[in-house]
């Protein structure tokens, strides 16, 4: 017989957030939540838990929170997403980004790498990939295990082949990879430049300066006074005339920040720091 | 909340729907269409051009508005938050779909309860059954085009069978309601 679980309702939601900011220190309290209850309901019922049963096992299963941290961020994305924004990045960035003696970029919220690669393969067609540096950064330590090895199934690597042929990018997609049976590994020369490490957006600070970051379909999951200081951490990590790019439904609503970003392109979210 | 959830050969009747929305219906109204990935083409140009209110593709975070028509993104679920805002969410496919109408359904059944009415027509697949379910147990009307009519019988139909539809109406039934604000 099959068991339903019913989810979490938004009392429910509140209360856990308390429990897990109170025993974690982990505050999720100002993440989106009606995103945050599918999540959480979706663990409750990928484990059978019911709500009591995810309680007790988040307050006493130390292991099991570093799972539920991993499985209730959304793990989905994909090369070349929207690739109209990576030919933006390509005709308005690229060509400022170019006279810089080094390139160094923060993919915000990496995931299992897909956009560092992607931006690896951009700056290497750009003719720029030798004197760039990528960095990806996650909450999530699994998918960043991901992200290092570089390796997707061959089935991926054919959805984000029509990405990567709307981008405007030359050649195909497999150009860039080995293919042995059923996986595609990136090449070794992409993953040079490129360093993945964990960092929460929430609560770590500025680790480096940036010409750009990309922080795409991450706000989504954060409401607005959280998007606020996480634009200050990456004000403050951008170079002067810095880049920063966010998903295509997503935007810059803090007034301050408004004024301190011009708008390089709207449709596809790409700002660039007014220098102070 | 008015709510309008359809898959393949469900265009041009959104089309028509949307160009007789009047301006004094007094509600919001999303409509969640199953679209290609990469699709391009500006729909809610389109849209925009015929619709006698505001329309608008919805934008994560924007405030909840009456007398506006939004559209779901292509390649992300769209969600209501509690505080009267849109949320985005680009997690796994349902049914194959993103947008997917359950997940829409559900989260403005969730919040709106009996204050929305929710309307499935033609589509390939399942998407939208559980949904419309959700919205009627929450007190919502729930309505289902006549697969009779729908270009492809299958998402009205799995909607009937899930015993989700409080009423199976045709499309003219269902155009005339929407012009005198069901």
């Amino acid at each position: 017989m099959k068991t339903y679980i019913a989810g979490v309702t938004s009392e429910q939601l509140d209360e856990l957030i308390g429990l897990v900011k109170g025993v974690h220190g982990f505050d999720f309290g100002d993440y989106s939540k009606a995103s945050l209850k599918r999540r959480v309901t979706r663990i409750m019922q990928l484990k059978k838990l019911e709500f009591y049963d995810l309680k007790h096992k988040l307050v006493n299963d130390g292991d099991f929170f570093q799972h539920f941290l991993e499985e209730v961020t959304v793990n989905v994305t994909e090369m070349f997403r929207d690739p109209l924004f990576y030919k933006a990045i390509c005709s308005q960035v690229v060509p400022y980004l170019s006279s810089y003696q080094h390139i160094k970029m923060w993919s915000a919220g990496c995931s299992s790498g897909e956009e560092v690669y992607s931006l690896a393969i951009l700056m290497k067609e750009a003719g720029l990939k030798a004197k760039s540096f990528i960095y990806g950064t996650d909450i999530n330590t699994e998918v960043l295990k991901e992200a290092r090895k570089g390796i997707y199934s061959f089935r991926k690597i054919k959805s984000y082949a029509e990405n990567y042929m709307y981008s405007g990018l030359k050649g195909s997609i497999t150009d860039h990879f080995t293919i042995m049976y059923d996986a595609a590994t990136i090449h070794s020369e992409l993953k040079q430049n490129t360093l993945f490490s964990v960092h929460n957006l929430v609560s770590d600070g500025v680790f480096n300066e940036f010409q750009l970051i990309s922080c795409r379909n991450v706000f989504i999951y954060f409401e607005n006074p959280l998007q606020e200081k996480i634009l200050e951490l990456f004000y403050n990590s951008l170079s002067p005339h810095g880049f920063l790019c966010l998903g295509s439904k997503e935007t810059i609503r803090s007034e301050t920040f408004r004024k301190k970003f011009k708008v390089v392109n709207s449709k596809e979210n790409i700002y660039q720091k007014i220098a102070s | 909340m008015l709510l309008l959830g359809g898959s393949a050969g469900s265009f041009k009747l959104f089309f028509q729907i949307v160009k007789k929305i009047p301006p004094t219906i007094n509600k919001t109204v999303l409509i969640i269409m199953h679209r290609k990935r990469n699709f391009f083409s500006e729909i809610e140009k389109l849209f925009a051009e015929h619709s006698r209110i505001r329309l608008k593709e919805v934008c994560d975070k924007d405030g909840i508005q009456i007398n506006a028509i939004y559209i779901a993104p292509a390649n992300y679920h769209t969600l209501i938050e509690k505080n009267g805002q849109f949320g985005l969410d680009v997690s796994e496919a349902v049914w194959y779909s993103k947008p997917s109408i359950d997940v829409t359904f559900e989260s403005a059944a969730d919040i709106y309860r009996e204050r929305c009415t929710a309307i499935l027509f033609s589509g390939a697949n399942q998407d939208g059954a559980e949904g419309l379910l959700k919205i009627r147990n929450n007190g919502g009307l729930a309505i289902v085009q006549d697969p009779n009519e729908a270009e492809m019988a299958e998402m009205p139909q799995s909607a009937i069978n899930n015993k989700a539809a409080e009423f199976i109406l045709t499309t003219d039934q269902i155009i005339e309601l929407i012009k005198h604000n069901c």
